[in-house]
Parts: structure tokens; C-alpha cells; sequence
């Protein structure tokens, strides 16, 4: 990691040292990090609520089928949007602690200079 | 039809007991409320509560204000009577959440002070993007308010025995003028701590009554499944008996236009969320972006929680009350909560799930009305009418001002609006954010050849599509349940019209981009990027100076 090279605490950020920053590699990293996580994620949950919300709307004699005593197939996929959302809510976050914010934080650190 | 005793001609319970146990709530809410709220000095203090909540007692907050009585008695309800299909609306509002934790929350947080408009007019033009993006905020936030209003007239009559018009516009008004003297007097910390007290009491008290419902039935839910289907079975109203309450159908599968209404909430409920300007505004209580994310996983173990509570409650109360019994109550679905209540705890924890009822009403009303206050004072007063020419103690007066402006008539609407059928302004206030609001967050978080004119378009798009659908739908005229059911202009037939209006707001956004050969500043698309991700300059709490 270079050395920071901004002036003292008190200067104003320029835009110059944003768009610097913005091309540094260690931005792109966090960036492309970011973005790689998050949008297949979001598909990935956006398709699987939407495949539950057509059965639901289209399907009802195969969600009516009983698995066990009155539990049906319907109750456990909708029981599964919860698991399904509390899994990917505890991904994202021992996700996001490792690779978002040590990253986030060394960029701002350098930004800020000496201002901390 | 069967008349039960206890709904033909009083209420259930002691109302009494409701109001006392509403009562005890207010004062110790008030209290703390006045404690917490000595330094209220600053705009950052009163809007933000000077960004010094923890994200945990943010998520509590967010919940408290996100649990709607729409969806604590209609969910139930709905589960109750028709069965699976109340379900799907819960997952719907629980699933929305990821959209805020993966996409919105920490970068909203990082580049924005008070409102959602910082965040959209960061980059491109202020001045029409402040007035577009404040314009929506206040309609989701009438719209949502409406709602609350109104229902309040609903719970009245149900929970303290008072039909006549002139005393439910009474409980109104005490609703109403309650709520004004919370945000007044405690801004967004006292509004905070109704919040957060509100839920604890509310996924408390579901959390007992799933405990003791599910007990009855030998902790079995397969057993409370299969006694809750032969319950309804069992009506005397035959379209009700032939329900099959376990499988989806019952409610929205009746024809393919009924399915289409159906995917159109179901899209609009899970895009909805993370627009909705009274959940995006609670993002600036915490000091940073990762206590925003400590927020949203609170939020949605919390709603989780509650909303599987829900699942129990429904389904128990088709049980052990009965769907006739529910449905001859007046309130009819919204009933089978309170009348689960009774008949597992009696007059006591009828009283409290009464006196949650209230306060859920009041703690949404309060952060709804600071938030469109805020927007108000700081995106059209400050921003636009006065070129931020106004110091920030200017604009927190314009705002209190503005509170109880908007409180009374809040009032007054809510009174107007009573016993109409508004169950669908909820709906409408979700798909207005998901087609006015989220398009716009989305690209201007993600997508930098985003221009003004692409927010401009894809704001009023989706605002005035959404708005025009609805008036000319179903559930304004034209249907036995519509808000003017002796009028028919209908030709949308649809109630729900986010499948047309969200990807339309997409759709013009990206439209409005390309044809505007207006590219930004490439310095300041750069420092919103570097801010948005990793919080550069982002505000900080104000607790620590």
C-alpha cells in the first residue's frame, strides 16, 4: 500500500484525488468485489421469490401436495423464502466483513490523510 | 349466517381495559420520549437523531416501523380466512428486505445527510431532481398515511366499542394529535424510541400468543393445520367451507386476471421496500454504513420472526375462533388477532394486543410524518424555495411547522377516509415507491451515465403511471368493493398496477438517459462513486462532539 502523499488534515478532498482514487486499483478491487457479490445474489433471490410467487399464483394442485401430516409442498417453499433470506442475509454480511470493509476502510483512510 | 353473542352488539373484551392498557403506553412512551429528546436542537439532532443510534436498536426501530397494523391484523386476518394466500403477502414483505441490504442501505447511507433526495441530486441537477424526488416521497407518504388514518376508525369500532361517526372521529384526532406531539417534541429520537418500543411489545405479545396457540395444540402444527382446515370447512357460508386454507388459491385464483393482480402485488411488495422514503430516511440514524447493514439484519430477523408469528396466529385463530365468528366480528378479518387474544388470555391480553394495535398505528403515523416534514424543509424549503440560503435551525422550524400542518390533516383525512375501503392505498404506496422511487436509487447508485433527465422521466413515469392506473381501476370504481362502488370509469383491470408502472420506470430511465446526451461531471460522478462505496466525508454522529 503507498505511502500517503495528500496534504495535512483540513483540506477539502479535490475532485482531482476523487477521480484518482476512483482509477486506483484498489478502488476497481472493491468495486468490482461489490458488484460481483450483489447482483448475481439479487437475481439469484429475485428469481427463486419469483418462481415461488408463479406457483403460488398457477400451481396450486402441485403446492397443495401433502409432504407430511398437513405440511405441504406450498408451506415448505414458502418456509423456504425465510430460510432462504436469513442464509443469504448471514452470507452477505460475513461477506461483506471481510472483503467490503477492510478494503472501504484502507481507501477512506488514505483519502482522509492525516484528518483521523 | 351465525351471529355470535359477543360480536352482535358489543365488543369484545372490556374496553375499558383496551383503553387503560393504550393509556399506561402513551404516558411511559411520553416519558422517555421527553428524556430522550432534551437536546433537539440541530437539524442534524432532530432529523436524525444526531446519527447515534446502534444498528441493532435501529433495526428494532425499523421494524417498529415497517409492522404496520396492516400488517400485524390484516396479515393475520388473511390467513385466517382465506388461508395461504395472507402467507404470500408476508414473504413478499420480508424477501424486499435483501433489495435494502444488498443494494440500498450502506451506499445510501455513506452519500446522503437527511433525505433520499441528497443522495439522487448528488450528481445531477439539484433543483429538479430535489423537486422530483421530494414530490414522491410525500405522495408515499400521504398514501401510507391515509391508510393508517383510516384504519384507526376500523380499530375503534372494533377494539373500544365506539361506532357513532362523531366518536371514532374523536379517537381519530387523539391519534393524531398524539403522534404531532411525539415528533414535535422528541423529532427523530423520540419518534425513534416509540418505534422501538412499539415493536418489543408488538413481536412480544405475537411471540406469547404463538407460544400459547401452539400449545394448545400439543406444540403439533401439523395438527393446528389440520384443525384450523376443518374449522373452516365447518362454515355456514358455503363459499368460505369449500376453501381449501392450506394451499394457495383461495383469494387470488379465482380467474387470470385475478393471478396477474396478484404477481403485480407481489412485485410491487418485493421492489417496494427499499423505496419506501420513511424506511430509507431511518439509514441516517446509525453513524455508519456498516451499522446501517447491522440495522437491515436486524430488521429482517426481526420481521422474519414476527411474520412466521403471523403464520401460527392465522391459522389458530381459523382454528380455535372460527372463520364465522371472525367474519360476523365487526372488523371482520381484522378481527381474528384480538379475537385470539381473548380467547387464549382474555379481557388482559386483549387489552394488550389492543393497546400494540394503537401504538403500532401511532409509531408508523409519527415516522411517516417526520420523514415527508423533513423532505419538505430540507429538499423544497431549504433546497428549492430558498437556494440554500437557510441556516439548518430555519429549516427544523419549517419542518415542526410542517408536522402539524400535516398532522391535521392527517386528521382530517383519516376521519373523511373512515370505514372506506383503503386497504389497498397500502398496496399503492408500495408500488409508487417501487415505480417513483427505486429505479432512480438503483441507477444513480450503480449505473454513472445516469443523467438528470433519466431520474426526471423515470420519477414522474412511475409516479403519474402508477397513480392514473389506479384511479382507473378496479379499486377506485367499477366493483362491489371499490372506493366509489356506485361509479364505473374503470378500464385498468387490474388493482395492483405495478406490473405495468415499475418496469415502465425502468424503462424510462434508461430511455431518458441515452436520448440526454448530458453525462455529469466526471469529478463529481467520481466523488459520489468513492463516497457511495467506501464512505469518504460521510456524515458523522453528532453525539461525539
Amino acid at each position: 500500500m503507498p505511502e500517503t502523499q495528500h496534504p495535512p488534515a483540513e483540506t477539502p478532498i479535490s475532485g482531482q484525488d476523487y477521480l484518482a482514487v476512483q482509477a486506483s486499483p484498489e478502488f476497481q478491487e472493491l468495486r468490482s468485489r461489490l458488484r460481483r457479490f450483489v447482483f448475481p445474489m439479487s437475481g439469484l433471490f429475485l428469481v427463486w421469490y419469483f418462481a415461488y410467487v408463479l406457483l403460488g399464483a398457477f400451481a396450486h394442485d402441485f403446492m397443495a401436495i401433502k409432504v407430511w401430516g398437513n405440511i405441504n409442498v406450498g408451506l415448505l417453499i414458502g418456509l423456504g423464502q425465510f430460510v432462504s433470506t436469513f442464509v443469504i442475509t448471514g452470507i452477505y454480511v460475513l461477506f461483506a466483513n471481510r472483503e467490503l470493509d477492510p478494503r472501504a476502510e484502507a481507501i477512506r483512510a488514505e483519502l482522509e490523510g492525516g484528518a483521523a | 349466517m351465525t351471529v355470535d353473542v359477543l360480536a352482535a352488539d358489543t365488543t369484545i373484551g372490556n374496553p375499558v381495559a383496551n383503553i387503560g392498557i393504550f393509556a399506561l403506553f402513551v404516558a411511559i412512551t411520553l416519558y422517555i420520549v421527553i428524556r430522550a429528546s432534551k437536546k433537539n436542537t440541530t437539524a442534524a439532532e432532530f432529523f436524525t437523531a444526531g446519527r447515534a443510534f446502534t444498528g441493532p436498536q435501529n433495526g428494532i426501530a425499523i421494524s417498529g416501523d415497517y409492522l404496520s397494523a396492516a400488517s400485524f391484523l390484516g396479515i393475520a386476518g388473511a390467513i385466517a380466512v382465506y388461508g395461504y394466500d395472507g402467507f404470500l403477502y408476508s414473504i413478499g414483505f420480508l424477501v424486499a428486505w435483501l433489495v435494502a441490504l444488498l443494494l440500498v442501505a450502506e451506499l445510501l447511507r455513506n452519500a446522503g445527510k437527511f433525505t433520499m433526495a441528497d443522495v439522487l441530486s448528488f450528481r445531477l441537477k439539484q433543483r429538479p431532481v430535489r423537486i422530483a424526488a421530494a414530490t414522491t416521497t410525500l405522495a408515499v407518504c400521504l398514501f401510507y398515511l391515509l391508510a393508517q388514518m383510516a384504519g384507526a376508525g376500523g380499530l375503534v369500532a372494533l377494539l373500544l366499542n365506539v361506532k357513532g361517526a362523531v366518536g371514532q372521529a374523536v379517537v381519530i384526532a387523539v391519534v393524531g394529535v398524539l403522534m404531532i406531539v411525539y415528533v414535535l417534541v422528541g423529532g427523530m429520537k423520540g419518534t425513534t424510541w416509540v418505534q422501538i418500543i412499539k415493536a418489543a411489545l408488538l413481536i412480544g405479545g405475537a411471540a406469547l400468543m404463538t407460544v400459547m396457540v401452539l400449545a394448545k395444540f400439543g406444540v403439533n402444527f401439523s395438527e393446528m393445520l389440520g384443525a384450523a382446515q376443518s374449522a373452516v370447512s365447518g362454515s355456514a357460508d358455503k363459499a368460505v367451507a369449500k376453501r381449501d386454507v392450506l394451499a394457495p388459491g383461495a383469494q387470488y385464483g379465482a380467474s387470470l386476471t385475478s393471478q396477474i393482480n396478484f404477481i403485480s402485488l407481489a412485485l410491487a411488495l418485493v421492489l417496494g421496500t427499499a423505496g419506501l422514503p420513511h424506511v430509507l430516511m431511518r439509514f441516517y440514524t446509525v453513524p455508519t454504513a456498516k451499522e446501517a447493514r447491522r440495522s437491515v439484519v436486524w430488521a429482517i430477523a426481526l420481521i422474519g420472526a414476527f411474520y412466521l408469528f403471523t403464520l401460527a396466529l392465522g391459522y389458530g385463530a381459523a382454528a380455535l375462533v372460527g372463520p364465522d365468528t371472525i367474519l360476523a366480528a365487526p372488523g371482520a378479518q381484522n378481527s381474528a388477532a384480538p379475537l385470539l387474544a381473548f380467547e387464549l388470555g382474555g379481557v388482559v391480553l386483549l387489552g394488550v394486543i389492543s393497546a400494540v394495535a394503537f401504538a403500532t398505528i401511532l409509531a408508523v403515523v409519527a415516522g411517516l410524518t417526520i420523514t415527508a416534514a423533513t423532505s419538505f424543509a430540507h429538499d423544497i424549503y431549504a433546497s428549492v424555495l430558498k437556494s440554500h440560503q437557510v441556516t439548518e435551525d430555519e429549516q427544523v422550524r419549517v419542518s415542526r411547522i410542517t408536522v402539524v400542518v400535516l398532522g391535521i390533516f392527517a386528521i382530517g383525512l383519516g376521519i373523511l377516509a373512515s370505514g372506506q375501503n383503503i386497504a389497498f392505498l397500502v398496496a399503492l404506496a408500495f408500488a409508487v415507491a417501487a415505480a417513483a422511487n427505486l429505479p432512480t436509487i438503483l441507477y444513480s447508485l450503480y449505473w454513472s451515465r445516469f443523467n438528470t433527465r433519466g431520474a426526471l422521466w423515470s420519477m414522474y413515469g412511475g409516479l403519474v403511471s402508477t397513480i392514473v392506473l389506479i384511479v382507473f381501476s378496479p379499486a377506485v370504481s367499477g366493483a362491489k368493493t371499490a372506493m366509489l362502488p356506485h361509479a364505473d370509469f374503470a378500464w385498468f383491470p387490474l388493482a395492483n398496477p405495478g406490473i405495468v408502472s415499475i418496469p415502465l420506470a425502468f424503462i424510462l430511465g434508461i430511455v431518458g438517459t441515452l436520448t440526454s446526451a448530458d453525462r455529469g461531471d466526471p469529478e463529481i460522478n467520481a466523488e459520489f462513486e468513492v463516497r457511495a462505496l467506501t464512505g469518504v466525508g460521510a456524515e458523522k454522529a453528532v453525539a461525539a462532539h
